[in-house]
């Protein structure tokens, strides 16, 4: 079976992956980072995503995926169960996202986080210039209607995971899906950071 | 033809049979159906375990009530589970009164029926009985077991007991153990069969049985397997052929008087003395009770791998008793997958039409 390709910032997320992880995806959509780890890495992965219709669709895949809320069902996982835990793309729809960050570094080995950066210059010129929230490519749904509540820059999360005592083993910043090595919260789209306790 | 695989399959297993309560039975009698092939190494088998009132009858036609299996929307060709690919195995429940050895089987000591005789029963036992069964149809490990209802608590203790008999473990609209109100409901119908004149004590004729109590007991249960919605959608306040209410106390409602046909057309097919017996066992069952309360310790080192299914109107075993099952198959370290589908139906959602069920019931069996 080919691996179908991934989408830019998943495959940012799987590169850092290593062969044969026992990883937890949390909001893992239909599975497909899940799936391409398994067929590609050997990777023994699990999911939890809060959407019916996904789970379904990744069950259907063969993948082992919980339907549940990462703001409320990670204190059920014992410690260092995972040697990976991936949140991509919803930190930022979290309640608490500073518990959600202490519950990854618990229960996986380290933990890959990625989300929108809401300082890339795009955010930045919608606000300062149109006085507007902004509707970009990463955050493509006007503010009354998103589900993200809590956003963040790189820098704020820098700072967040210096103040909850995180090591950041790695940082990068995406842009459209290609690292970004100057200025990485003004010009990134993407926050990518890998975590441990 | 192998005479053990086939429709309408009765199987009577000599030497004792030991029970969890401590209760032996003599000689041990399985009704049972199978679908489709045993492969050459035994490794395409599929358990399907039925509810307090279901039967072997699972994808054939019932020879009392005519009906279609009771899980035609699962099961056969072109479904999730099809005997073109799997063997598909389905058993009358010990205690049950469908062919398999019950309370209305004769006690082979006296040739009497057992009727209260019978010992006290639990899903372990069903259990056992399944494994019986299955060594006398070859199968050292089953592809999977699947259930829903009381049928998924035999799936998750057949897991908890025989982890090494089966592979993968699909437990719908379940719980792990009853809950106070779960009880008090089979309460209620146990005490109207036996208030019941004809009852007996149990040792009714088989043509004069408890019939009004039973019919009330399936009564008072069938409402747990619907919905307030569901009930409000299907009958709202609407009356049974008439425009106006009597004054008196016929079935005005056409909600009464569909229960009312519901429990007559249960005493057609249904023992009342299984009826006490297969509840009993369901009350009794908690599988982490062994565990001192410990849910996760009944899944450790399981290799089993898990598939749990509830339904959001169902709260008979509602969604928070599959998540208890889920925690506790994360604490132990199996792989387990969960949905809470969305569905009006109440907890007989699991026998209608259920698509994404059936979409992850094929997805986990094939993968």
């Amino acid at each position: 079976m080919t691996p179908i390709p991934l989408r830019p910032d998943l495959a940012a997320v799987a590169a850092a992956v290593p062969e044969g992880a026992r990883v937890l995806d949390i909001g893992c959509g239909d599975g497909q980072l899940l799936a391409w780890l398994r067929d590609t890495k050997g990777v023994e992965g699990r999911g939890i995503e809060l959407d019916a219709a996904d789970v379904a669709s990744a069950v259907g895949r063969g993948l082992a995926v919980v339907q549940g809320d990462a703001d409320t069902d990670l204190a059920d996982y014992p410690d260092a169960a995972f040697d990976l835990v991936i949140l991509s793309n919803a930190l930022q729809a979290m309640q608490r996202p500073a518990a959600v960050l202490a519950e990854l570094v618990r229960i996986g080995r380290s933990a890959i986080v990625s989300f929108p950066n809401f300082g890339h210059w795009r955010v930045r010129l919608s606000l300062t210039l149109g006085g507007r929230m902004p509707v970009t490519r990463s955050l493509p749904v006007s503010w009354h209607e998103t589900p993200n509540i809590h956003f963040c820059t790189i820098a704020d999360f820098q700072a967040l995971a210096a103040e909850l005592g995180l090591t950041v083993e790695h940082a990068t910043g995406l842009s459209a899906g290609r690292p970004i090595g100057l200025w990485p919260n003004l010009l990134a789209d993407t926050g990518v950071f890998r975590l441990s306790r | 033809m192998d005479e053990r695989f086939g429709l309408d399959r009765t199987i009577t297993l000599a030497g004792d049979f030991a029970l969890a309560g401590g209760g032996v039975l003599p000689q041990l009698t399985i009704a049972y159906e199978t679908y489709g092939r045993l492969n050459a190494n035994g490794s395409n088998a599929i358990l399907v375990c039925h509810a307090l009132t279901g039967d072997q009858y699972l994808a054939s036609t019932h020879p009392r009530t005519g009906k279609p299996g009771w899980w035609t929307r699962l099961v056969g060709p072109g479904k999730p589970v099809d005997p073109e690919q799997w063997f598909i195995v389905c058993a009358n429940v010990l205690g049950g009164c469908m062919g398999s050895t019950g309370p209305s089987s004769p006690d082979p000591r006296d040739g009497q029926p057992y009727a209260m005789r019978f010992p006290v029963i639990t899903i372990s036992d069903m259990v056992a009985a399944h494994v019986r069964l299955l060594d006398h149809l070859g199968i050292a490990q089953l592809h999977a077991v699947i259930g829903g209802s009381m049928g998924g608590m035999q799936a998750l203790c057949l897991a908890a007991n025989h982890p090494t008999r089966v592979r993968k473990v699909v437990a719908i609209a379940t719980a792990a153990r009853h809950s106070a109100q779960n009880i008090a409901f089979h309460e209620v119908g146990r005490q109207a069969i036996m208030a019941d004149p004809k009852w007996q004590d149990g040792l009714y004729a088989p043509d004069a049985p408890p019939a009004d109590g039973l019919a009330v007991a399936r009564m008072a249960a069938h409402i747990t397997y619907l919905s307030e919605a569901g009930l409000t959608e299907k009958f709202g306040r609407r009356l049974q052929n008439r425009d106006a209410v009597s004054f008196g106390f016929d079935a005005d409602f056409q909600v009464e008087s569909y229960l009312r046909h519901q429990g007559l057309s249960f005493v057609e097919r249904f023992d009342a003395n299984s009826y006490l017996y297969i509840t009993r066992a369901m009350d009794y069952f908690d599988l982490a009770e062994p565990f001192g309360g410990n849910l996760a310790r009944a899944f450790a080192g399981s290799p089993c791998r898990f598939a749990l299914v509830s339904f959001t109107s169902d709260w008979l075993y509602p969604t928070a008793e599959s998540r208890r099952i889920v925690r506790a198959l994360n604490a132990a370290g199996a792989p387990v997958s969960f949905v809470e589908l969305e569905s009006p139906f109440g907890h007989d959602a699991f026998l209608l039409d259920a698509p994404e069920m059936n979409r992850v019931v094929h997805g986990f069996l094939a993968a």
